[in-house]
């Protein structure tokens, strides 16, 4: 039996206290029978789309063709050792196929579907997750304590919850998760994303979702080890062919028909910017609403519903920040943006990183906002849908037309836009800010005013000695800022970390013992004599994008 | 007849009763109006805002039965009354239903009086289009407009006309398209609602202006001269709202545009043609059956277009005569003191 307690950390019960219950498990029990059904409905989904010159024989063409030029071009240690082999082997078969009846073109689409429904496919076993959900917490709260004191190495003294404060919506999705599938849509800074999202998920006691993990973080064994045992499955971004495109969407989908909480990126990959989200990519998220509308069909009123959650990740600083503001800067500004050096190493030691990520200071908040359905109503505790008048809605209405549930993928697409709207507003009406956020948005938006004639990429170029600020102004413009935010907050437009609600001199030392305290150089510091500098203009203007969106510039 | 084709039209004005006997070629339509004792009329008599009623057309008061057997409703109330509209129906609206509506205006969320305050700073999230203001208040996600060059009373005498049915939803243009296209009414698609929406709220400007030319005495080359740059404001306004470039060049743009600008049929244009013979606003307005939504746009976009800082100097010239008392004929000696740098500048 896999059943497992709760580790003493844990603040919630499992909602299933055994772990073998879980759609997650059921379905990775039925691996072979759930990736034989994903297979034959995405057969279905491309054979219906076939007519004129548009044939297998011609897609299977298309896919060869896109796939030897990726092995060639585009090869990748995570590959499988076979990958050229397998393809040439599809290439002569094709040549055979061509002038035989259909079974011949069937047969090659059988076994590209067979192998990339097996790459795809994850694996999810009770053991090894309740392996991987006590030894994480465990190993990071050695390298935490080795932090404090190296001599306690191995004294448990100091929780992992101590550092992971959990806010929002968590008993509203501990009650709808038992009824319905739940979606978390969560912002993405950094590859320690999903990690952190897998132990926050089983930290609020919901059973593990499933989620697409890029193909290249496999290739780091520390990723690979984990997160395949948090629920993860396959994702490759270099295959854009149909078929690939398609069995993902289907394996997205019907795992959400077979009950399995889902979690994915909705911005696609992480933010270059430092800005949450504002742009969100469509694709998985319209998986939501074919699963949705397939419940119904199946089930009718009876059916599941799916419900969107947004998750914030709030943490003090982000490890790659000096490499994705970066490629940010380089794809906005061309030419234009010089680099002035290059000291820092795109490799990484992620053991390294997480040491630095859990001393005492680095607090961390994960924000749960609040469940919605895919047409943006929020959720009553029996999980009917509410509109924003407070009128019940039955969304299945949705999906009709002349009175029938009708599969109409333009409609579908269209809701989906208007999903993707409503996320990026709950997204931000999730964030929780911290010290440093507010210090570094105020920080550069005062370096920023004292030189109005420069644009964005003069104004980075700037010498350290022209950064400086006085503590004044800083803690004036900090007042405001949170005088502002507190507002935001009794709106519900915004959350707030405890220490932004300590007095002034406070949050600025708190603000500059945190921000970006990993990176190598200082985004903030504070000199010898008193004043606020910046040694690194780009990551403070990196971490100041968190909270743009806000119209807070004016309150500076 | 099956469920498909019973229609609803809300607004039994002049263009509801028009859309209403366009769509009565091949539905049942439900023609409602608040007033009991209009639909009586209209039992009895037949006739409605000057036109015969075809004998699809069933009068009718009763919103519950029109929402409950009606799937695709069309909306032709004024932009003032929309929301209170749809707040009224709201509870007998349903996720399946879809709606089309003809109304040429925006609802905002200042108070009139506001909009003549100079220091008023109008913005974006004020002002709605007809169709958020439907999704707004509702449940209703599929929405649609009709806009185009559509005069009452040519479509009322069989004249040949078109027009174009916007939507995001490919479904509500293929409803509209089934409903409404007969021999001599031509329909066009769009998916720019919001383009759609708003060239055919802002031409109502230039029709008061259209008329204004009219109303002194002036002749085709002037008049010409304010459609093509009404359109480059019409633009630039819309620019601020997201909306396509190509809408506005489209049958629901420039189309409606022209036909406006010319035809003593509009009312913004008799609107513009009784001032410039003397008239003021006030008199006008409580002399009129129906609104002249033009005169409310101009607050509007007047405010919008400061706010945002667009250059729409026929525009301001035009809010400055109805609601500054700049005659009209000094007006319109402005409008050829404009300097405008490049013939087109939106391209």
């Amino acid at each position: 039996m896999a059943k497992i307690n709760k580790h003493k950390d844990s603040l919630y019960n499992y909602i299933i206290p055994d772990v073998a219950d879980w759609p997650i498990a059921k379905l990775s029990a039925d691996r072979a029978g759930f990736l034989n059904d994903v297979k034959k409905k995405t057969a279905e989904r491309i054979t219906k789309s076939f007519g004129g010159d548009n044939d297998l024989h011609s897609l299977l063409e298309k896919v060869l063709y896109q796939e030897q030029r990726r092995v060639k071009n585009n090869p990748w240690r995570a590959d499988p050792k076979d990958d050229k082999y397998f393809w040439a082997k599809i290439k002569e078969e094709l040549l055979v196929s061509k002038d035989q009846d259909k079974s011949g073109d069937e047969a090659i689409f059988e076994q590209i579907l067979t192998r990339y429904a097996e790459e795809i496919g994850g694996s999810f076993k009770p053991e090894s997750y309740k392996f991987a959900r006590r030894i994480i917490p465990k190993l990071f709260r050695r390298l935490l304590n080795a932090r404090r004191n190296p001599r306690k190495f191995w004294k448990d003294k100091h929780g992992f919850k101590e550092h992971i404060q959990y806010k929002g919506s968590i008993e509203e999705i501990r009650n709808l998760a038992t009824k319905s599938t739940i979606v978390f849509l969560p912002t993405h800074f950094s590859n320690i994303d999903s990690i952190l999202l897998g132990l926050s998920i089983d930290a609020i006691g919901l059973p593990a979702a499933i989620y697409g993990a890029g193909l290249n973080l496999f290739e780091i064994k520390l990723f690979s080890y984990f997160m395949s045992r948090l629920g993860s499955y396959t994702v490759d971004r270099r295959k854009k062919n149909r078929i690939y495109l398609e069995l993902l969407k289907t394996y997205s989908t019907e795992a959400m028909r077979r009950d399995c909480h889902s979690l994915f990126f909705p911005g696609g990959t992480r933010s270059r910017s430092g800005a949450i989200e504002t742009s969100l990519k469509l694709g998985l998220l319209g998986t939501a609403f074919d699963a949705q509308r397939l419940n119904f069909m199946e089930d009718g009123d009876d059916a599941k519903k799916i419900f969107i959650v947004p998750v914030v990740l709030n943490y003090h600083f982000v490890l790659e920040a000096p490499v994705l503001i970066r490629e940010y800067l380089k794809q906005h500004g061309k030419e234009r943006f010089l680099q002035e050096n290059d000291e820092i190493s795109t490799s990484y030691k992620i053991s390294k990183f997480l040491l630095k990520f859990f001393t005492r200071k680095s607090e961390m908040v994960v924000s749960f906002g609040k469940p919605k359905d895919l047409f943006g109503n929020t959720i009553d505790e029996n999980g009917n849908s509410v509109n924003s008048k407070g009128r019940v809605v039955n969304i299945k209405e949705y999906f009709q037309s002349n009175g029938a549930l009708t599969e109409d993928l333009q409609r579908d697409r269209e809701y989906n836009r208007l999903l993707a709207e409503q996320v990026v507003k709950d997204l931000h009406k999730t964030n929780c800010i911290l010290t440093s956020h507010v210090l570094s948005f105020v920080g550069f938006t005062l370096i920023k005013s004292k030189f109005p004639e420069l644009d964005l990429f003069e104004l980075l170029r700037i010498e350290k000695i022209e950064t400086e600020l006085t503590l004044g102004e800083v803690g004036v413009a900090i007042e405001n800022v949170v005088a502002r935010l507190l507002e935001m907050e009794k709106n519900g437009d915004i959350m707030m970390s405890n220490n932004l609600k300590k007095p002034i001199d406070e949050i600025i030392n708190n603000g500059l013992l945190t921000l970006g305290m990993y990176n190598n150089k200082m985004p903030l510091m504070l000199t010898k004599e008193g004043k606020i500098v910046s040694e690194d203009l780009n990551l403070l203007y990196f971490y100041h994008n968190r909270s743009t969106g806000y119209n807070l510039e004016k309150y500076v | 007849m099956s469920e498909e084709r019973k229609v609803g039209v809300i607004g039994a004005g002049s263009f509801g009763t028009t859309i209403a006997n366009l769509l009565s070629v091949r539905c049942k339509v439900y023609l409602f109006s608040r007033r009991e004792e209009a639909v009586a009329r209209m039992q009895s008599t037949r006739k409605n805002a000057g036109y015969d009623l075809h004998n699809n057309i069933v009068p009718s008061n009763n919103i519950e039965q029109i929402l409950l057997e009606c799937r695709l409703i069309y909306v032709t109330v004024t932009s003032s009354q929309m929301r209170n509209f749809i707040q009224t129906a709201a509870p007998l609206l349903k996720p399946s239903h879809l709606i089309i509506h003809g109304t040429k205006g925006f609802d905002v969320s200042l108070p009139e009086e506001e909009l003549l305050n100079p220091n008023t700073h109008v913005k974006l999230e004020h002002i709605k289009t007809m169709s958020e203001v439907i999704v707004d208040e509702s449940v209703v996600k599929r929405v649609g407009c009709l806009a185009g060059p559509n005069l009452a009373k040519e479509i009322g005498q069989g004249q040949p006309a078109a027009t174009v049915i916007a939507s995001r939803f490919e479904e509500v243009i293929q409803m509209g398209i089934a409903t409404i296209r007969s021999e001599n009414f031509q329909t066009y698609s769009n998916s720019d609602i919001v383009g759609v929406e708003i060239s055919g709220a802002l031409k109502n400007i230039y029709a008061i202006g259209s008329g204004m030319l009219t109303g002194l005495g002036l002749g085709e080359n002037v008049r010409a001269l304010l459609i093509n740059k009404g359109l480059t404001e019409m633009i630039h306004l819309g620019k601020v709202f997201g909306a396509d470039v190509q809408s506005f060049l489209g049958l629901a743009g420039m189309g409606d545009l022209i036909a406006t600008c010319n035809s003593p049929l509009s009312r913004n244009y008799t609107v513009g043609k009784r001032l410039a013979q003397g008239e003021t606003l006030d008199e006008i307005i409580a002399n009129m059956n129906e609104v002249a939504e033009g005169v409310k746009t101009i607050k509007i976009a007047n405010g919008l277009s400061r706010e945002y800082n667009v250059p729409t100097p026929i525009l301001r010239m035009l809010y400055k005569m109805l609601f500054e008392d700049l005659g009209v004929k000094e007006g319109l000696g402005m409008l050829m003191d404009i300097n405008y740098t490049s013939d087109v500048d939106y391209l």
